[in-house]
């Protein structure tokens, strides 16, 4: 009986001591922390996929916090919902940027780009393309194993089982770039979704010379600037054989697509294509060559807004257009 | 019998293919492909136009740098063009492009087949000489052989190792060479002794060679201070340092070069190109290789001219076999599968081997059951399965740590695996990355600097 009433009597004691203890070094070594931290993390989605840039939600949290402004700060996957959230927070203006999307730009499917050899080895992409050129001639295009499947946290990217190449689903998409990172060919690339997710997109980054390019696929870019001459808003580049389109100059008039002769550029999420298959001067000659004609060939930026708020820009995009250089 | 400490694997050698088969010439190729890369190192410049004439061993490119080699027309005839063409593996490289007329050389080289054992040269013209002919280590790391004969400051060579391992299987290409051009090989290693100022050289030849053993054992009897030493069958003994702990029981500490330890290590291949050069002022442009395979109708060892297409060594060696799965460039632990058959020879290729189509199939991966015969197999002591799984998880900086870069891309990881685990793919793209990621610290602290 005695052992039992001085054994909880020693450890109570020892409890005690230690509770007195450990409050004590809590208080001494307290981090002071601005609770605003903690608010602002709440708001976050939580997925810590880094595409903010920070090493995860309480890194950003952090960060805003910190930030005098929120210019330059955006969780893509929250986009401006939550980038109000945190504004109101921290009583600072949201600064709200466009939705953006990840873009695949190779369109070398089975048809176009046909298989020259086998790859038995391991099956990534990263690993592959140390090894050598991949299962087609392509040198550059898409090597089909799926390392951006494996990279999105997001479930919003999956090989199709067709085409071979990667398919990007728009809604589940929240551009955090992972697949972008984890491609080791730089095929994916974070672009703005454009009004109702029409954006025009150059599927295809090979830089060979036209011909060596053309050979490997049927599709690919041959670096003829046909685009760029047909190009009324000076949007176009034609860099190392590739034609590369700038989403902030583009004002969708779709006339790059119909010039294409590989059919290289898509509209994407266009109702209809506009490229025919064929070879498209004489398509091209008609329906582009007019605002290099006519006009100064100018482009109006107060024009450009007007079409970007319209809902179908497409067609009535290039008759502001035009009629805004005939004036 | 000597053999390396830490680790190795026993494949079946598959020599017998090729073995003893004499060293046949390949016809000259209509149109020679010349890469600007065929070293480890900067590439080289070239120094001919479109359109111009060259002749038999000319310079087409001097050197980029120190750590570079130069590169000499294989062929006579005119420069039509400077471009790309594919390498084996369908990825662009520079090369000049020569069409071929005739076979005319160079007044100055000695064509004559007399054996010339004098040199009245000094040590610094013996490693100019070298230097100037672009030699390079033709046991297939392409490494520039002057650079290891102008050891740095403060480090002086002892002994020189001479490979004559051969340790790949169903290569015979030194094998072959040592048989029939032993006595040019003993006085390239008089010259390369003379050039260090060593009077030690061991030649390392495995015992499945025994023929070899012997040949050279008698030559060395008539050289001072060379001698031979049998070496008990294991991969990968042709490594720079698993040779150098087989012949002479020193181990060269991680990241250093063999000049540590007092070694340095030559190919017999190197050793003969090294008598030719100086000896009979011919330049590397041709080497020989081994063109074999189970099914292949005359598998041989075959010397070419740099720049001819694989396609006419193909030809030669009776045409592609029906049940081919794979091309292999160099041997099948180290090698790797070509794409492009068309590509033309050049210092690097030690072989072509073709594998049927049963032999090439890779076996389905399962899981780790941590039985660790990977480490055992090691023969660089690392942790294969660790490097790995690091590799796939992106972990480079733990990769590092664990000395990833240390690694000789042997595949004895891979070889012995139960799993048939793909470790060795993982690992060398953990080296990449690493690598990659070494360098660019170096130059970030370069530029403070």
């Amino acid at each position: 009986m005695n052992i039992i009433l001085v054994s909880l009597l020693v450890l109570g004691v020892i409890g005690i001591l230690a509770a007195v203890l450990l409050y004590a070094v809590a208080q001494w070594f307290k981090v002071e922390e601005d609770p605003r931290i903690d608010e602002v993390q709440e708001v976050l989605p939580g997925a810590n996929c880094g595409g903010c840039g920070s090493a995860g939600c309480r890194a950003f949290a952090e960060n805003c916090v910190k930030a005098s402004s929120l210019d330059g700060l955006l969780c893509p996957v929250g986009g401006a919902p939550t980038m109000a959230k945190v504004g109101e927070i921290l009583g600072m203006a949201a600064v709200a940027g466009d939705p953006k999307v990840a873009v695949v730009r190779c369109n070398g499917n089975c048809e176009a780009r046909p298989k020259t050899s086998e790859y038995n080895g391991t099956r990534t992409c990263a690993i592959m393309s140390t090894l050598y050129v991949g299962e087609t001639n392509c040198g550059f295009g898409c090597l089909g194993c799926g390392d951006c499947v494996a990279a999105c946290q997001f479930d919003a990217i999956h090989m199709d089982p067709k085409t071979g190449l990667p398919v990007v689903d728009e809604e589940k998409c929240t551009s955090c770039g992972a697949c972008a990172k984890a491609c080791p060919r730089n095929i994916i690339e974070i672009r703005k979704k454009g009004p109702d997710g029409l954006r025009m997109v150059v599927e295809c980054v090979n830089k060979d010379k036209g011909a060596a390019a053309k050979k490997a696929c049927a599709n690919a870019c041959i670096g003829c600037a046909k685009c760029k001459t047909v190009c009324g808003a000076d949007a176009i580049t034609v860099e190392a054989n590739v034609a590369y389109i700038d989403a902030e100059k583009c004002i969708l008039c779709r006339d790059c697509e119909a010039a294409c002769p590989t059919g290289a550029i898509w509209a994407q999420n266009a109702p209809d294509r506009k490229f025919s298959g064929k070879p498209a001067a004489a398509a091209a000659k008609t329906a582009a060559a007019a605002p290099a004609e006519e006009g100064d060939g100018k482009f109006d930026p107060a024009v450009a807004a007007q079409i970007a708020a319209l809902p179908t820009p497409q067609a009535a995009g290039m008759n502001l257009l035009k009629r805004a250089q005939a004036k | 019998m000597n053999t390396f400490k830490i680790g190795g694997v026993h494949p079946h050698d598959n020599k017998e293919y090729s073995a003893h088969k004499q060293i046949t010439a390949v016809p000259l190729p209509k149109q020679a492909i010349i890469p600007l890369v065929q070293h480890i190192g900067a590439p080289a410049k070239p120094v001919v136009e479109k359109g111009q004439k060259v002749l038999v061993g000319q310079v087409l490119a001097e050197a980029g740098g120190f750590v570079s080699a130069p590169i000499h027309s294989p062929v006579s005839g005119t420069v039509t063009k400077i471009d790309t063409a594919l390498d084996a593996q369908g990825m662009k490289m520079q090369c000049i492009f020569i069409d071929v007329e005739g076979d005319e050389w160079l007044p100055e080289i000695d064509r004559t087949d007399t054996l010339n054992a004098v040199c009245k040269l000094e040590p610094k013209e013996i490693i100019a000489k070298i230097q100037a002919a672009g030699i390079v280590g033709l046991g297939g790391a392409c490494f520039p052989t002057h650079v290891k004969l102008m050891p740095p400051p403060g480090k002086t060579a002892e002994v020189l190792v001479v490979n004559g391992v051969e340790c790949e299987p169903y290569l015979t290409c030194d094998h072959q060479l040592m048989l029939e051009r032993g006595e040019q090989i003993m006085v390239g290693i008089d010259l390369v002794m003379k050039a260090l100022g060593i009077q030690k050289a061991i030649i390392g030849i495995e015992k499945n060679k025994p023929d070899a053993i012997q040949h050279m054992t008698e030559l060395a009897n008539k050289h001072l201070g060379v001698s031979v030493k049998p070496l008990a069958l294991k991969y990968p003994q042709g490594g720079e340092k698993q040779l150098i702990d087989a012949c002479i029981g020193r181990q060269v500490p991680s990241g250093a070069l063999p000049i540590e330890v007092g070694a340095v290590v030559d190919n017999v291949a190197t050793l003969y190109a090294i008598y030719e050069a100086v000896q009979k002022n011919k330049p590397l442009i041709s080497r020989v290789m081994t063109l074999t395979g189970k099914s292949v109708k005359k598998p041989g060892n075959y010397e070419v001219r740099f720049g001819t297409p694989l396609t006419d060594v193909i030809e030669l060696a009776g045409g592609v076999p029906e049940d081919t799965g794979k091309v292999i460039g160099g041997g099948p632990m180290m090698g790797r599968a070509m794409q492009n058959l068309d590509m033309p020879c050049n210092k690097r290729m030690s072989g072509a081997l073709f594998m049927t189509k049963a032999d090439s199939v890779r076996v389905e991966p399962e899981n780790c059951i941590r039985c660790a015969k990977c480490v055992s197999a090691c023969p660089m002591g690392l942790e294969p399965y660790m490097l790995a799984k690091l590799s796939a998880a992106q972990n480079w900086e733990k990769m590092e740590k664990l000395n990833v870069m240390d690694c000789i891309d042997c595949g004895c990881c891979l070889f012995t695996c139960p799993s048939h685990r793909p470790l060795l793919d993982y690992i060398r793209l953990g080296k990449g990355k690493v690598g990659g990621i070494i360098r660019a610290r170096q130059m970030a602290a370069q530029a403070k600097k």
